[in-house]
């Protein structure tokens, strides 16, 4: 045991000697939750907009006014023809256009009917069909306007409730994700870097030929780094609570637990890649650019799991931050107990037995 | 500049055996672009409804019936109890929640307006605002419907059927994966040019061989350019590959200039592979340069608009955005790809990017120290 | 024979902020001169050969080098020189010969001349079925003659050794410095430091260096008789007790 903590000490001299990795190490977090919880930020909004009607009205220009005291709408200058509106277009200077028809005042009252058009830059497919929408919304909400003047029956009233997030704040979307983000480029970079590190100095045979099994050497090796985690899960959740003001709703002691949890799982991941990898560029490569792209992408930390096609919400189960992101919701924002995350515990837990139990396997095979 | 030679040879061929470079430059593109590009899609559907009918009449019969009938919703549950509703959302069984009041039907029929109420997870927004959003546009729907159907002579006396025609351009069938392509070949280039770069002469420190490097009389700007000159041919390598697996795995290519396609991408991999050596010249162990680069690397991504757009950004950001070259590459490539543009179009946005090329690689130069 | 001076150093120190590591050294290197830089682990002499060779830059003091001030005209001296490291310095992802041709096309040589002299080395040293081996897979004995060929394939003026010896057996030490004898009799002059006091008896003049001093400077014949030492060892442990650093 004493040899035990003497490695440990070790390894924290190691780390805490290199004073950039560490600036980075703590910094991350900071820097992470600053960037999604203020800038990123799904909505559509500022949306460039030029109204192009020939022929100018009381309904067109009610339209019109009600679409440029919209605030997710900014009026560019209005184009005198078509093709300006087209150009503005190609040019990028305006996202979206609504075009009314030369007779629309004619038909809407004489004809009883009456189209106009909105012409979307759907290059974005997100911004094209949501700024989309929204001028369908609003235009909608002046036709019902006109109708309730005139009395129109079959009027349904929808009240809306938007649960657990009612001021709709992408912070509560992003906290569990940068959680699973950190802690996982934390924890497997380094844990599998400064094993393989070992590995590649010839060190490690000299750690291996001491009385101390090869278990427990590595053991020792991932300690420091499940400190350091956890002083990042400490900043990230300080840091969520008091500047991005999303509140851990749930039990905190559960969230920690599952926290505790996934930073095993990604350490023994680390410590699976260290075992596979030969030199520390190769154990960056599949640390680094391996797992980060998973876990940006299909962890559902930014991009809905529900949307993907089926092979790839199969494949996202294979993500272990795909499990913890959804516990974090489930219990930090939802403030849901320890059934309604029984499921993903049992996952991360499983996932752990098998990691580590592959890891030892073949640090055997090797030694032999 | 007889020595670039020598040297050029000799980082390839340590390229070449490394035992996972050259598979990954190959395979990497191959398989991203494969798979990454399903994964995202902000359209929103599939959305779990669960239906408290508390009224079980006709109308609320038919209102269930056209939000099944609606690609959006995907029917959870009808049930009378909102708790179980409840339950089913908080175990992500469903993701909003309709209430149809008992007097649903009493109110339609005796005073021609009832009210109705939607309950949303909103932990994703996106998803929430969006699905309580189509949720009320379908009601609003089966609203006019029963309008027209019981009073049709009322859509002659109202004289307001207002149609909305929309048009989408450059992108006609809304497919998110040919917006994100574009972005896609960006990343890898960004992560491989940036990354493979910063391990380089790190890892001759560690390993010590560049002390000898040092000895000889071999220029700074050799070395770095030796150093540099791989890895813009492997850009390069992954661009090509990239545009070739797009072509033929999603049918879409550049509908612009490929010249400038190709411009604009060679001055981002020489800026992009010199910011990897600035950070190797700094760092000590592979170690340190591998969480810089991945700091710096996430950052950039992160505020570029790769994924979220930059117009939704707060002001500060937009700044940070408008200087990252990630921000202007990724708009010329959808421009290029998307909106047909060339180079004369582009002018703006190369310049930006010439300017972070030679800025950086002139630090790459001026940071590497041959002695202390 | 009158040999011309081929290293001047006069007052040459290096301090780390308070640590003075080189203090205020002052020797001279003859052209051809098999010369022998000694001291205990930590007694600054890697610092000094790192000065001398455009490694690291001095505090203090004046040296040249070939001719060159090292401070001013440390590229020019890097024309002259080879150099051998204590930490292996070949590339071991790379083979025999692309390692070869690699630092002679660094010094400027011709394809032709490197593809001839390449020839020429490998059948000297009998390595010509090694050509084609990652230096990765040589023992390290083969590494470190293959390394001193190759710092001395461009024929330099002087060639620095640092530790060259460190971990083979004695067998090799041996043969290392027959090549050794080869390269100074055609006129390279070697700068070698190491930690065999054996060695020490090979070369034509010893300096031992402690505490960042020189403490003491001629043939080692001359330094056993100053000490009363049956062998350089003894001298070195005589001087090395004066040591405070550990």
């Amino acid at each position: 045991m004493k040899q035990f903590f003497a490695f440990v000490k070790k390894e924290f001299y190691h780390i805490s000697r290199d004073k950039r990795t560490m600036l980075i190490l703590l910094g991350m977090p900071v820097v992470q939750i600053l960037i999604f919880g203020f800038a990123i930020n799904m909505e559509v909004q500022n949306i460039r907009v030029a109204i192009y009607e020939p022929q100018a009205d009381v309904y067109t220009q009610d339209i019109r006014a009600r679409v440029e005291a919209n605030p997710y709408f900014i009026p560019q200058a209005t184009p005198h023809s078509i093709h300006e509106v087209n150009e503005m277009l190609r040019k990028g200077e305006i996202d979206i256009a609504l075009v009314f028809p030369n007779d629309f005042h004619n038909s809407l009252v004489n004809g009883g009917a009456a189209q106009v058009q909105i012409i979307a830059d759907s290059s974005d497919p997100n911004i094209g069909t949501i700024s989309t929408n929204y001028l369908r919304a609003i235009i909608g909400e002046q036709q019902m306007e006109w109708m309730e003047l005139q009395q129109i029956p079959y009027h349904i009233d929808v009240t809306s409730k938007l649960h657990y997030n009612p001021e709709m704040r992408s912070a509560y979307t992003f906290v569990p994700g940068i959680m699973g983000l950190v802690l996982m480029i934390i924890c497997a970079i380094m844990t599998s870097i400064s094993i393989v590190r070992e590995k590649e100095m010839g060190t490690m045979e000299v750690l291996l030929a001491s009385p101390l099994n090869s278990t427990t050497i590595l053991l020792s090796k991932t300690i420091p780094y499940l400190a350091l985690s956890f002083i990042n899960l400490a900043t990230i959740l300080v840091l969520s609570v008091f500047v991005l003001k999303v509140p851990i709703v749930g039990n905190l002691f559960l969230l920690l637990f599952i926290s505790v949890l996934f930073i095993f799982l990604s350490l023994s991941l680390g410590l699976l890649i260290s075992t596979v990898a030969q030199t520390q560029v190769v154990a960056m490569l599949i640390s680094g650019i391996g797992l980060m792209m998973p876990v940006l992408i299909l962890s559902g930390m930014i991009f809905p799991i529900n949307n993907m096609p089926n092979f790839l919400q199969w494949f996202s189960a294979l993500v272990p931050a795909r499990w913890y992101i959804i516990a974090v919701k489930k219990v930090m924002i939802q403030g849901l107990g320890f059934m309604a995350v029984a499921k993903e515990i049992g996952i991360m837990i499983a996932m752990i037995v098998v990691i580590v139990t592959l890891s030892i396997r073949n640090i055997k095979t090797r030694l032999e | 500049m007889k020595t670039l030679k020598y040297l050029v040879e000799k980082e390839f061929k340590q390229i070449w055996r490394n035992p996972m470079i050259p598979k990954m430059i190959v395979f990497y593109p191959i398989l991203v672009l494969l798979i990454f590009p399903w994964a995202i899609n902000f359209e929103v559907k599939n959305i779990k409804v669960n239906i408290v009918d508390q009224s079980r009449s006709t109308y609320s019969q038919r209102l269930t019936n056209k939000i099944d009938a609606s690609a959006y919703f995907i029917l959870n549950d009808i049930t009378d109890s909102y708790e179980s509703s409840m339950k089913d959302m908080e175990n992500d069984r469903c993701d909003i929640i309709l209430v149809i009041p008992p007097s649903f039907d009493e109110h339609l029929v005796k005073e021609q307006k009832a009210d109705i109420s939607i309950v949303a997870n909103a932990v994703n927004t996106t998803q929430g605002l969006l699905g309580s959003n189509y949720l009320t546009e379908i009601i609003n729907d089966f609203a006019s419907d029963l309008r027209y159907e019981i009073k049709p002579i009322l859509k002659v006396q109202q004289a307001q059927s207002l149609e909305i025609v929309p048009r989408y351009r450059y992108n006609e069938t809304l497919d998110y994966k040919t917006f994100m392509l574009p972005a896609f070949i960006v990343l890898m280039i960004t992560l491989i040019c940036g990354i493979l770069p910063s391990l380089n002469v790190v890892l001759e420190k560690e390993i010590g061989t560049i002390h000898q490097m040092n000895t000889t009389p071999v220029t700074k700007f050799n070395f770095i350019l030796a150093k540099v000159i791989p890895y813009w041919i492997i850009g390069i390598i992954i661009l090509t590959i990239s545009i070739f697996m797009v072509w033929i795995i999603y049918g879409l290519f550049p509908s612009g200039s490929i010249i400038a396609l190709y411009l604009a991408s060679v001055i981002f991999i020489v800026g992009v592979t010199a910011l990897g050596i600035v950070i190797s010249n700094y760092s000590d162990t592979l170690q340190q340069s591998m969480f810089v680069v991945l700091f710096f690397i996430l950052i950039i991504i992160l505020l570029s608009g790769m994924f979220t757009p930059v117009s939704s950004m707060p002001v500060w950001a937009q700044t940070i955005a408008y200087v990252n070259p990630l921000t202007h590459f990724i708009e010329i490539m959808r421009l290029i790809y998307l909106k047909a543009n060339t180079i004369a179009d582009l002018l703006p946005q190369m310049g930006i990017l010439i300017a972070f090329a030679v800025v950086f690689n002139g630090w790459a130069v001026l940071s590497y120290k041959k002695s202390n | 024979m009158k040999q011309n001076i081929i290293i001047d150093v006069a007052g040459l120190t290096k301090k780390f902020g308070n640590f003075t590591a080189v203090d205020n050294i002052s020797f001279q290197v003859k052209e051809g001169e098999i010369f022998g830089f000694l001291g205990a682990n930590g007694a600054g002499k890697t610092t000094a050969m790192q000065m001398l060779i455009g490694l690291t830059k001095k505090t203090s003091g004046q040296a040249t080098v070939a001719g060159y001030d090292i401070h001013t005209q440390s590229e020019k001296i890097k024309k002259n020189i080879g150099y051998m490291s204590q930490k292996f310095s070949l590339y071991e992802d790379l083979k025999v010969w692309e390692n070869i041709r690699l630092f002679g096309g660094i010094y400027g040589m011709k394809d032709k001349d490197i593809a001839e002299k390449t020839d020429q080395l490998l059948n000297r040293l009998d390595f010509e079925g090694k050509r084609n081996t990652l230096v990765k897979s040589l023992p390290l004995g083969w590494k470190q003659k293959l390394a001193f060929s190759v710092a001395i394939f461009h024929s330099p003026k002087i060639v620095f050794l640092d530790e060259p010896t460190g971990g083979v057996d004695p067998a090799t030490r041996r043969q290392f410095w027959e090549m050794i004898y080869q390269a100074a009799e055609d006129n390279i002059t070697v700068f070698a430091t190491t930690h065999y006091m054996d060695e020490a008896e090979y070369c034509d003049r010893v300096s031992i260096m402690v505490d960042g001093r020189i403490d003491a400077l001629d043939t080692p014949a001359q330094l056993k008789a100053e000490y009363k030492a049956a062998d350089m060892d003894e001298v070195f442990r005589k001087l090395a007790r004066k040591a405070e650093r550990d």
